[in-house]
């Protein structure tokens, strides 16, 4: 793991100015959760439109670089798309995004930590349970 | 700045086997000894001793092996008890300090507090001096209330006084903060505490490992310790309360060992301390302890104290040099335990400890159990150094040179 790898510009650049930072006045989507690991927390708030489609995105919180710039870049990913492809999403599109950077198995939830909030938010919003397999709790 | 050598530390490196261990191909600098500490070879040899040469269940055993290994536990008893000045008859083996403080709250708590009781405790306690006395307030309807700090990282004591003016039934209080490093004047606190007609509860995880401690100095009710912070093996701590005191609490856990005679409609209990040691007790790490003392014991508290009192200082002057760095806690090292707690400009500290990671050093970072205090701190985390006597001058240099390149990282 190199930390120039995984601090690279852009990472830096999502952390000091996140887009989609903040919140929404009207939503149908408002979840939460935290990384107690590291203190991480995430809010995202949606506000679904026409087709299902996630019309308006904000997220808020506050931690790491990793799971600030990751929750950001997922905002901006997720924008326009229908609420479907919310569930299709997986941890690899994750790493995709962020730049495939090494991270150790204690930084991963931090990366994860976004797409968590937002899958949550999504599967309840339809009605469904969003069981997260991917960040392994012992770790 | 002078780097004053009291102690040979060289020769004390080559004690603990772990510091020749490379880690991301770089030299281990372990700066995380509030956390945990790392084992000599004596404290390692002492486990595989026990384990290989005379491992018996203790007390009721009547062969030569139960007899040993009953002589090496209660020996260690001797040894924990006399490290901090106290009688073996009144010290009782747990867990470690978190352990004591929720047998404080069930064994004393459960039977002495009442609705309507006040418990007092500080903003700078870690979670384990915080969350049992939540409960308890909880179970009892009673009130848990906060001494607050001063803008230096010292307990407020005007605001303790104040709350002494209620009448607590208890007050539980931090020796050393294991954030902030603050050595808080725990007689004067338990002076005043027991003049107020409260019991008392010392947390004394972060001083005992690393000052020389004497419980009636201290004057506290009950002590707690635990050994994993201090040399020794996790699992194993202490907790210290006058015999009288002991005898008059309900039991903690019931079952074998702690009992006197079971019928089949009630039982009695064995004497103290053996009271609240229900079930199989932890032998071998009991006697890891053990060597962990006769190990600190050798190179003498007084001496532990002056070195970490000495990287503390060269820490202080050379650290705050490094762009954006910001420390937490009283200035200088006079009443003061050998931690650090800081930030790195907007470095968040899991980013930063990732960083100085890949350079083989070991911080902690996060909000080291002690939520409250990090509110109070007006933080969400902290970056946490934390020494030992194996700690030298290099692993400070290594680790202002790491901060440094974080900060080219994120370009402060």
């Amino acid at each position: 793991m190199s930390s120039a790898d995984i601090y690279r510009e852009i990472i830096l650049d999502y952390y000091r100015n996140p887009r989609n930072f903040g919140k929404l006045e009207r939503y149908d989507i408002d979840a939460r959760d935290t990384n107690p690991l590291c203190g991480d927390e995430i809010e995202m708030q949606i506000r679904v439109g026409e087709g299902r489609k996630i019309e308006e995105i904000k997220f808020s919180g506050k931690g790491c670089a990793i799971s600030q710039a990751s929750a950001s870049m997922l905002t901006e990913l997720a924008k326009g798309k229908e609420l479907d492809w919310v569930k299709q999403f997986s941890k690899e599109d994750v790493f995709k995004m962020l730049g495939n950077p090494d991270l150790g198995p204690s930084r991963v939830k931090c990366a994860l930590l976004g797409m968590k909030v937002l899958k949550t938010g999504v599967y309840g919003y339809l009605g469904a349970h969003y069981e997260d397999t991917d960040s392994d709790p012992m770790v | 700045m002078l780097k004053t050598e009291t102690l040979d530390i060289e020769k004390i490196r080559g004690d603990f086997p772990i510091l020749k261990r490379r880690v991301h191909g770089k030299k281990l600098v372990y700066l995380d000894n509030a956390a945990t500490t790392q084992k000599p070879q004596a404290v390692i040899d002492a486990l595989v001793d026990f384990y290989s040469r005379y491992n018996s269940n203790v007390h009721r055993s009547v062969h030569t092996l139960g007899e040993e290994a009953t002589a090496a536990y209660e020996s260690s008893r001797e040894k924990a008890a006399r490290f901090v000045g106290a009688s073996a008859k009144d010290l009782v083996f747990v867990r470690g300090t978190t352990e004591a403080t929720n047998l404080v709250r069930f064994s004393w708590g459960e039977k002495n507090v009442e609705k309507g009781d006040l418990l007092v405790t500080t903003l700078m306690e870690h979670h384990s001096n915080i969350v049992p006395w939540q409960l308890l307030a909880r179970s009892k309807g009673a009130t848990l209330k906060f001494v607050g700090l001063q803008p230096d990282g010292t307990l407020d004591m005007g605001s303790y006084e104040e709350l002494l003016k209620e009448s607590p039934k208890l007050v539980a209080v931090t020796h050393c903060s294991n954030v902030l490093g603050t050595i808080n004047d725990v007689s004067s606190i338990c002076r005043k505490a027991r003049d107020a007609g409260a019991t008392t509860v010392v947390d004394g995880a972060q001083s005992v490992p690393h000052l020389p401690v004497d419980v009636g100095s201290v004057g506290s009710d009950f002590f707690a310790y635990s050994g994993h912070k201090m040399l020794g093996p996790t699992g194993i701590g202490a907790l210290v309360a006058k015999k009288s005191l002991l005898s008059d609490m309900e039991p903690f856990q019931s079952g074998g060992e702690m009992i006197k005679e079971v019928f089949l409609d009630h039982s009695t209990w064995n004497d103290t301390p053996y009271k609240f040691e229900a079930g199989t007790v932890n032998i071998a790490d009991a006697i890891g302890l053990g060597a962990a003392v006769d190990y600190l014991t050798s190179i003498g508290m007084e001496k532990v104290r002056d070195h970490e009192v000495h990287l503390l200082d060269y820490a202080l002057e050379t650290l705050p040099t490094v762009k954006g760095f910001r420390a937490y806690g009283p200035p200088g090292s006079s009443n003061r335990g050998g931690v650090i707690s800081f930030n790195l400009a907007d470095v968040h500290p899991h980013d930063l400890a990732t960083i100085l990671d890949e350079e083989g050093i070991a911080i902690r970072s996060g909000h080291h159990c002690a939520q409250p205090l990090m509110r109070w701190l007006d933080v969400a985390a902290t970056s946490r150094v934390s020494f030992h006597v194996y700690n030298s001058y290099d692993d400070i240099d290594a680790l202002k040179a790491g901060l440094e390149k974080a900060g080219a990282i994120f370009r402060i």
